[in-house]
């Protein structure tokens, strides 16, 4: 059934009784012509794509938990595309003008908030990091302007521009950039999928890669063996446990990364501002609710959650940056387990088995990228060859030296 | 918060007084190191789930690198030792293997 206001009076006037699932939970077949293991975010979006854009349909997608409960769940949501490689640009501005019209697309209001993303330049060498960005950005038509503290204040009143220890020197502004609600991204395009006859198999951890003469021929999963003729990584934080399975290492490290909520209070900042000198951003949700995130513990961590120290470094550096926020409350906390690549930038790559593909690599940032992402995913496992958006992030770059990095850019946040 | 014993200074201390350094016993790549051995130097990790051996620094304390062997899902600890050691010392090895049988081999 469509998402519309006519089906929702309907739906009010007989008690909401009559609303379909979003998506259905079938039992696995024994053979898919591609399966894509994790039900995150980038590995729906692969799906989506293969069946819109390339008429694969006869899809599975394997997730070990419950749809987006890795990072697409756990995420802070900020979209932006000022990158400094071309490269980067390329794939997040794809993704950022796909986010523009996903409600429509998947007919789920994703909440796609352009409301304009600020960062924070606190020290002299970022300022110049930020401009040469801004600069970068104009030949690589992405609009973005770098701003001076005086603009930062009037889009940002409650933020303290002359602190003892982080001045505001300036900003990187991006006015198209913003947030969107991260489960129903996940749930839009698991809906979608399922609406193309895709199978959707949450509950479902994949154990073991079954491989012959180099190739790969399918998955043993906790719900049995599977067959497909291609098949996707797409598990974030646990690729590494994957590729491991398939016979091969990755230059990544999985990492906690934590964000927090304040409980709600009336709007009072509606730019999302991330500062990355002192590893900490900031936006309000619809609730009201202050959504905070932080820097990465630095050690290998599985646990889906993080340290209070580093918790605690960010709220002490923000609180001197946004005063009215000292006394708020924390509501809650959480952490997912993100992948972080030597140049910060991801992976979307055929690997040395035959016909398994890999998309990992996006670390803290890659909610922003999911419809990009899933996008250029889909044409490297439907050609069996990349197309321009995927090729600069093959995983020989590591062993060529070709690294695109953005490390500047990135920094430790999004 | 993690709470590492220092083998120098042989205290328990906090994380906030410590520098994580990554993953130990990595074999240097040198000059003439093919493409692939330097790939595995520079970039290629274990980044395990389960046991990790890993270098930290006691950076606010004695200034001096040493090795610890964690549980990266529990933080269960399974031994310290001084980063001159090339290889996982025999005792550390054994408290893995006591506590944790099946993990051993893939570990080393
Ligand atoms: C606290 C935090 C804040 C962040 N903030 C931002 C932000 O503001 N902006 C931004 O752009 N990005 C942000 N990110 C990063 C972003 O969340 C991730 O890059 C993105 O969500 C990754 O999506 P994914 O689909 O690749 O991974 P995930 O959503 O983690 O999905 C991977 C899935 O694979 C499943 N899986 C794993 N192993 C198996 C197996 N063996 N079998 C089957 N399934 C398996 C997992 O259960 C999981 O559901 C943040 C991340 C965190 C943790
Ligand atoms: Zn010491």
């Amino acid at each position: 059934m469509r998402y519309s206001i006519f089906n929702l009076c309907r739906e009010a006037l007989c008690g909401h009784t009559g609303w379909p699932k979003a998506w259905e939970s079938p039992t696995p077949k024994s053979r898919y012509e591609v399966i894509i293991i994790g039900g995150g975010g980038h590995g729906l979006a692969t799906a989506y794509y293969l069946g819109k854009n390339f008429g694969i349909r006869d899809v599975a997608i394997l997730e070990k938990g419950w749809l987006g409960g890795g990072n697409t769940g756990r995420n802070t949501t900020i979209i932006r595309s000022n990158y400094l490689e071309n490269d980067s640009v390329a794939i997040y501005e794809k993704s950022r003008d796909l986010y523009e019209t996903l409600s429509q697309d998947l007919n789920m209001n994703i909440m796609f908030s352009p409301r304009g993303v600020m960062m924070l330049a606190q020290t002299h060498h970022e300022a110049h990091a930020y401009m040469r960005i801004a600069n970068a950005n104009r030949l690589q038509n992405i609009e973005t302007e770098y701003i001076s503290p005086t603009q930062v204040f009037e889009k940002c009143p409650i933020i303290c521009i002359d602190g003892p220890r982080y001045p505001i020197l300036g900003a990187l502004w991006q006015p198209r950039g913003g947030t969107a609600r991260h489960d129903t991204v996940a749930w839009g395009y698991a809906r979608a999928c399922s609406k193309m006859g895709i199978h959707i198999i949450e509950n479902c951890e994949v154990t073991g890669i079954n491989r012959e003469g180099g190739r790969v021929t399918g998955v043993t999963t906790h719900r049995g063996s599977i067959s497909c003729d291609k098949l996707g990584i797409v598990v974030a934080g646990h690729s590494g446990q994957l590729a491991d399975m398939a016979g091969f290492r990755l230059p990544i490290e999985s990492v906690a990364l934590q964000a927090l909520v304040s409980e709600p209070i009336k709007p009072c900042l509606d730019v999302v501002v991330m500062a990355n000198t002192v590893h900490g951003y900031i936006s309000q949700s619809d609730k009201g609710e202050m959504v905070i995130g932080g820097g990465t513990d630095g050690v290998i961590n599985y646990s889906q959650r993080g340290s209070f120290t580093y918790i605690e470094e960010t709220v002490r550096a923000l609180v001197e940056t946004f005063p009215l926020i000292s006394r708020l409350k924390m509501l809650r906390q959480w952490g997912g387990i993100v992948d972080m690549t030597g140049d910060r930038s991801p992976i979307i790559s055929a690997t040395p088995v035959d016909k398994l593909f890999i998309n990992c690599g996006w670390g803290t940032g890659g909610f922003k990228a999911i419809p990009g992402s899933g996008w250029a995913m889909a044409e490297l496992m439907a050609n069996e060859a990349p197309g321009s958006l995927a090729e600069p992030f093959s995983l020989d770059r590591f062993r060529e030296g070709r690294f695109i990095d953005e490390r500047v850019a990135a920094g430790v946040a999004h | 918060m993690l709470r590492l014993k220092c083998p120098y200074c042989g205290q328990m201390v906090d994380e906030t007084e410590l520098t994580p350094g990554g993953e130990a016993h990595l074999k240097r790549a040198t000059q003439n190191s093919s493409d692939d051995e330097l790939l595995d130097y520079l970039f290629n990790r274990r980044n395990p789930k389960g046991v990790h051996f890993e270098r930290w620094r006691h950076t606010f304390g004695c200034g001096k690198w040493f090795v610890v062997a964690r549980c990266t899902v529990t933080h269960e600890v399974f031994g310290v030792y001084k980063a001159q050691t090339l290889k996982p010392p025999k005792s550390v090895v054994d408290a893995i293997a006591n506590r944790r049988g099946h993990e051993t081999q893939e570990s080393q």
